[in-house]
């Protein structure tokens, strides 16, 4: 049970790393003065896998399914993010063919994460026939992914040099049917949103950030563009097919939970437009252009508009089949910093869906850059080796002794 | 006494009040699965919940007061069966009736609230006090709405006696239409009394996990769950009862059949609201309970004496 202050009525109450409004662990500590919070702290952490560091031991093309995994909902943002990164080395030229298929797969990505969001925000203001609808629908494109991928979630789409799979004639005409469906119910979304009295009340006036703070904490995707920040990768700075194709940025001026709630279902009505775009001016070609296997030294920085934001992947090759750097910073990182400002004042009801409302991804989020030590450090931070340390002495209290282990190993490996 | 006994423990009383409750529970689970576009759950879903509930362990948490924690769940079970024997279902006579039973019978509904406060609170978890307090805020948002819409018809009738008004009301169809608002802000009191959105603010999962019964398990939820649907039925009686008291001069195998009908409409409505809503804050909730039940209510006490004057 947690600790309680009597003190001037405030209350500290924990949200997670364990709770019911958390589709992933971290933690939100909430000081509460009766519904209203005074003061909120987050701690991420909890989802840390290690997967950078991993990435240097793998060669890339390996490096791309692992960085696939990073996330389950824009698992295509992070492989096309890498994968440019890995061409802009080796100086890679893509068939067209290949980019507008990558693009397709994005922009189809874009819409499941979106409904996806939309669900999820029902639910965590009670609305689960909201919930209910969405999901129900995203089974469409779900099913549209499936059958042009292989894979409903982690496509495994990408290769380095272009895509693994081409379209069929069968597959196109089924993607302009399952358009036409998606764009019918998102339309009928637009009106729920406008005109459900319970929902507006719920959500206008919530999680507010005005355009200065949204610049200031440099906070992008949807959640920036609802404050009315006109910035989105796909325009700024295009990639893939985007310079070819038309589409608008749809930014909201109210800067609160409805405002992005109006972006996101806008944004779904522009990705219809452009998949039909990309499937009618579909050129002809090979899909793929051949990738060497050893990437040439150099850096490279690569931006992606991911549903969710920004996502940047930066990598270092140093003449081998391994990458010897691999940066990622997810969307939900930027974001999640302009949550606690959102939350000051605000009420505790409003919690759960201001946190929704960026769509954030803490298993995108958890890189760790240097580890906080509470054990006393003279610097506060951890080194590698102290971490090294701590997990053989943790294993070794506990009777685990991996040492003993690896000798064995080792003995056993000798007779052989 | 035998046949006393009989009533109140077999029919209408406490295991016909068990069956038809969780009947209640599954029209309401599988009306709200349907609307949803769902299948929903098996008719036998409540007994089957209320029979695992009732085989697990009771786990009360360090440092609650014991007492209070296990006697709640009798208390709030026993106030609503209680309740249930005055109000009249199928034709105008309740099981017991005395003249002010209208009174006893909205107290004995406010009592499973405050003991939802009392178990909440005395669980001694953040997240349960926060829904025993959010509990007792919209207990005070939605009772005076419900007491002064349900007055409005009693003053009407005359009487204080639930079997009275519908008495009255049988007698005289012409007036029952003219109690609409009343009906209104009554079933929307209904509804922050069993705690449905838009008004499940006490116990909102995904702001403080499961609200004042966050930290019941096994027989002591179940019973709180049966109260809850009991409740429900109770509360859908006495609506029935003082708002839709038609063809109940009906022989019983007539009689019976409508009186369920009338309550399972009642209970489509509530799903229907459920379904269409989402959960308002608890501000919003008071701010909406004051400014428009709370008139409204009054509108209709103002309406219903002015025709008295005329009646008489």
């Amino acid at each position: 049970m947690a600790e309680m202050t009597f003190d001037r009525d405030v209350v500290k109450v924990p949200l997670g790393p364990q709770h019911p409004a958390l589709k992933e662990p971290g933690n939100f500590m909430l000081s509460l003065r009766g519904e209203q919070i005074t003061e909120m702290g987050i701690r991420l952490g909890y989802n840390h896998r290690g997967m950078e560091k991993a990435c240097e031991e793998r060669p890339y093309l390996n490096d791309m399914y692992l960085l696939e995994r990073i996330c389950g909902i824009c698992s295509h943002s992070h492989s096309t993010a890498f994968v440019q990164a890995v061409e802009e080395i080796a100086g890679i030229e893509l068939p067209r063919r290949g980019l507008y298929l990558r693009t397709l797969v994005a922009e189809l990505e874009r819409v499941h994460s979106h409904l996806l969001w939309l669900g999820v925000a029902g639910h965590e203001i009670g609305f689960d026939t909201l919930l209910m609808y969405s999901w129900r629908d995203r089974e469409v494109v779900m099913d549209v992914l499936a059958n042009l991928t292989g894979n409903r979630v982690n496509y495994g789409y990408n290769t380095i040099g272009g895509v693994r799979r081409d379209i069929t004639d069968e597959q196109k005409a089924a993607l302009f049917k399952a358009t036409d469906i998606l764009e019918e119910r998102t339309k009928y979304y637009v009106g729920l949103a406008t005109t459900e009295l319970t929902l507006a009340k719920r959500l206008q006036n919530v999680g507010y950030i005005s355009k200065e703070d949204a610049l200031r904490l440099g906070i992008t995707g949807p959640t920036a563009r609802a404050s009315g920040v006109t910035r989105d990768v796909r325009k700024d700075d295009p990639y893939a097919a985007y310079a070819e194709l038309d589409f608008e940025v749809i930014t909201a001026d109210s800067c609160d939970v409805f405002g992005r709630t109006v972006v996101r279902v806008g944004e779904l009505m522009q990705t219809y437009k452009m998949i039909r775009q990309l499937l009618k001016e579909l050129p002809d070609g090979p899909i793929a252009a051949k990738a060497p296997r050893k990437i040439p030294k150099g850096q490279a920085l690569s931006r992606y508009e991911a549903p969710r934001g920004e996502d940047i992947h930066f990598v270092r090759g140093n003449g081998t089949d391994k990458p010897e750097r691999v940066k990622v910073r997810a969307p939900t990182l930027v974001n999640i910093q302009a949550v606690s400002q959102m939350m000051k004042g605000a009420y505790l009801a409003d919690m759960p869906i201001t946190l929704a409302a960026i769509d954030p991804c803490f298993s995108c989020t958890d890189r760790a850059i240097e580890l906080y030590d509470d054990a006393g450090n003279p610097n506060g931070m951890r080194t590698w080796a102290d971490v090294r340390a701590h997990g053989i002495r943790h294993y070794q209290e506990r009777g685990v002794d991996m040492g003993d282990l690896n000798r064995r190993f080792a003995s056993q490996m000798e007779r052989i | 006494m035998a046949a006393a006994l009989l009533n109140i423990l077999v029919f209408p009383g406490f295991l016909f009040l068990i069956g038809f409750s969780l009947a209640g529970e599954y029209l309401d689970r599988v009306l709200y699965a349907r609307m949803q576009n769902r299948v929903g759950p098996p008719w036998f879903q409540p007994v089957a919940d209320l029979i695992k509930l009732a085989a697990k362990e009771d786990t009360i948490p360090e440092g609650a007061d014991r007492t209070i924690f296990k006697l709640m769940p009798v208390v709030a079970l026993t106030s609503t069966v209680v309740a249930s024997f005055y109000v009249p279902l199928w034709n105008a006579q309740a099981l017991f009736s005395f003249s002010g039973d209208l009174v006893v019978v909205l107290y004995l509904l406010t009592i499973p609230t405050l003991t939802f406060f009392l178990g909440g609170w005395f669980s001694r978890s953040l997240y349960s006090m926060i829904g025993a307090a959010r509990a007792i805020t919209q207990l005070f948002a939605y009772e005076i709405p419900l007491l002064l819409a349900i007055l409005a018809p009693a003053m009407l009738a005359g009487t204080w006696s639930i079997s009275e008004i519908s008495a009255f009301y049988e007698a005289h169809p012409a007036l029952t239409p003219i109690n609409i608002i009343g009906f209104g802000v009554a079933m929307v009191a209904l509804l922050g009394k069993l705690e449905r959105v838009p008004f499940d603010i006490p116990e909102a999962e995904t702001e403080i996990v499961g609200g004042a019964f966050t930290e019941y398990s096994g027989r002591l939820l179940g019973l709180f769950r049966l109260c809850i649907d009991i409740e429900m039925i109770v509360g859908a009686s006495l609506i029935a009862a003082v708002y839709l008291p038609f063809g109940l001069g009906l022989p019983i195998w007539a009689g019976f059949p409508l009186y369920v009908i009338k309550v399972e409409a009642l209970i489509l409505l509530i799903s229907l609201m459920r379904t269409v809503m989402a959960r308002l804050r608890i501000d919003q909730m008071i701010d909406f309970c004051w400014k428009y039940m709370a008139p409204l209510a009054l509108l209709q006490l103002v309406i219903n004496l002015f025709l008295k004057g005329v009646v008489q």
